[in-house]
């Protein structure tokens, strides 16, 4: 009875629903399957901007000297939905990688102190040891990239161009881009980086419905073809753009 | 055939090491275990302390046996159980290697004996049904159609031997936390305590302190009753629906 009345005293500085959604949703969301749920959601967003991301990427290659990509690279900063989208993208890298370094600290320690002296995992999902590696390797490469294109985009000396369409200037981003892809290092850097991404996303994808729970017999082989697909043909494509643009 | 043998002491006068041991006349019609009988009789024989590991049925079904087999759980064949595995497998000349299942929520007893009593407990925060006393009920009162009677009854061959741990990169418990709760849910007699059976199941396997799933897939290839990690994007479905719709919270 004291501790009814006790926990009645503590619940009683908050609304009850609210302290009972707290308190499940809380409960979800730090539980072992709630923190793989945070990595597939978050995973899923990010594989679904790197979709946007390309498509924007491809108006490189148009040969109008980057005025669509100019347009579009405006579009993108200037459209009030899209930037609050691109506030929510950055959370949810951090999200991302902040979630997957805690699940890996965990689980080193789960593993215990003692290892095995001879240990053969056996595993079609090869991928899946290294994806902490991995993702810090993209993590180091995103805050690289923001740094050449996003913050030089915002603050760097970034010259104008005017368009037909556009009654005002508009920042011509292009040339940064083409400049940056003149370098062969960063061409080399980019495609290796690229590489990364693919072996991450080639159990990633799959993972990542496995752990909503999609990894059943009945979707399983359609996910894990489209996931495949995805792992090889995104990141391909995001590697042609500066291995194109260096040899034009 | 003769073998040389290297196996994780510990316990007794042993920190915590790997002893060699020579055995000059294995037979290739005894099982692994017989094999380490063997060996135990001649360090008795030789006054010393026998190794420590766990057996019971010797036929693939209780789930007691362990070892980690040149590193691989329960040996180097597929959907095999250690007290399965047979000598004729290994030849004249051999280096084993065995170890116990390593994981922080099976800590070493002696040798090669681990406390899987973390498993006992998972099951006991929620693997049970209700059912009313009285006479037993007539066995096909419930009709159940054959897919799902398969599915469960594919979940409900898990012996609980913790393989999956031993194997699991993460010392993860999913498999066999989500072959228990497949078991059940599947069923009509599961359904009174299903949502906060996967609550409560779950919520024990991580204060117990088993590792959290990367969907390696390593515990599914080493579990000798070839569980599917399709049971645990079963667990997780349950566990989802049961966090956002249960009553009780």
């Amino acid at each position: 009875m004291a501790i009814f009345a006790a926990r009645l005293e503590q619940n009683a500085s908050k609304p009850q629903h609210i302290h009972l959604f707290m308190n499940w949703f809380s409960k979800f969301l730090t539980s072992s399957l709630g923190q793989k749920v945070v990595m597939a959601l978050s995973g899923i967003f990010l594989m679904l901007f790197l979709v946007v991301h390309l498509i924007g990427n491809l108006q490189l290659l148009k040969d109008d000297g980057g005025a669509a990509f100019n347009q579009y690279a405006y579009f993108m900063t200037h459209w009030p939905p899209i930037k609050m989208i691109s506030y929510l993208l950055y959370a949810t890298i951090l999200l991302h990688a902040w979630q997957g370094l805690l699940l890996w600290q965990a689980n080193k320690a789960a593993r215990g102190a003692a290892r095995y002296a001879v240990n053969h995992v056996r595993s079609n999902e090869r991928a899946s040891r290294s994806m902490a590696w991995l993702g810090i390797i993209i993590l180091i490469f995103i805050v690289l990239h923001m740094y050449q294109f996003w913050f030089q985009m915002h603050w760097g000396p970034i010259p104008y161009l005017e368009y037909d369409n556009y009654d005002h200037p508009v920042r011509d981003i292009y040339t940064l881009v083409a400049a940056t892809y003149t370098n062969l290092g960063y061409v080399l850097f980019y495609i290796i980086c690229m590489a990364v991404v693919g072996y991450h996303l080639w159990h990633g994808f799959w993972s990542s419905f496995q752990t909503l729970g999609l990894g059943s017999n009945r979707y399983s082989g359609l996910i894990k073809t489209i996931g495949m697909l995805y792992a090889v043909a995104v990141p391909l494509l995001f590697a042609l753009i500066p291995a194109l643009m260096y040899f034009m | 055939m003769k073998l040389t043998l290297k196996i994780w002491r510990q316990g007794g006068k042993y920190k915590g090491e790997f002893v060699t041991y020579q055995l000059n006349d294995v037979n290739e019609h005894m099982s692994f275990l017989e094999m380490l009988d063997v060996l135990n009789e001649q360090l008795v024989h030789q006054r010393e302390e026998p190794v420590a590991f766990e057996h019971d049925c010797r036929e693939g079904i209780c789930g007691t046996c362990s070892l980690v087999i040149d590193g691989r759980a329960h040996g180097p064949m597929k959907g095999t159980t250690t007290c399965q595995v047979h000598m004729r497998h290994y030849k004249d000349g051999d280096t084993i290697v065995i170890e116990p299942f390593r994981a922080r929520a099976f800590p070493v007893i002696k040798d090669l004996v681990v406390d899987r009593s973390s498993f006992d407990r998972i099951i006991q925060s929620g693997g049970y049904v209700s059912v009313n006393t009285g006479q037993a009920q007539d066995a096909n009162n419930i009709p159940i159609g054959k897919d799902v009677a398969g599915k469960s009854f594919d979940a409900a061959a898990c012996i609980g031997c913790g393989a999956c741990v031993a194997a699991c990169p993460n010392a993860s418990a999913m498999l066999f936390t989500s072959a228990k709760i497949s078991h059940l849910a599947l069923l009509p007699q599961g359904q009174v305590e299903r949502k906060q059976r996967v609550l409560d199941m779950v919520a024990q396997m991580d204060l117990e302190g088993f590792g959290k799933c990367s969907n390696v897939t390593a515990c599914e290839a080493e579990c000798p009753k070839e569980i599917s990690v399709e049971n645990i994007a079963r667990m997780n479905r349950e566990y989802m629906a049961a966090s956002f719709t249960a009553e009780k919270v």
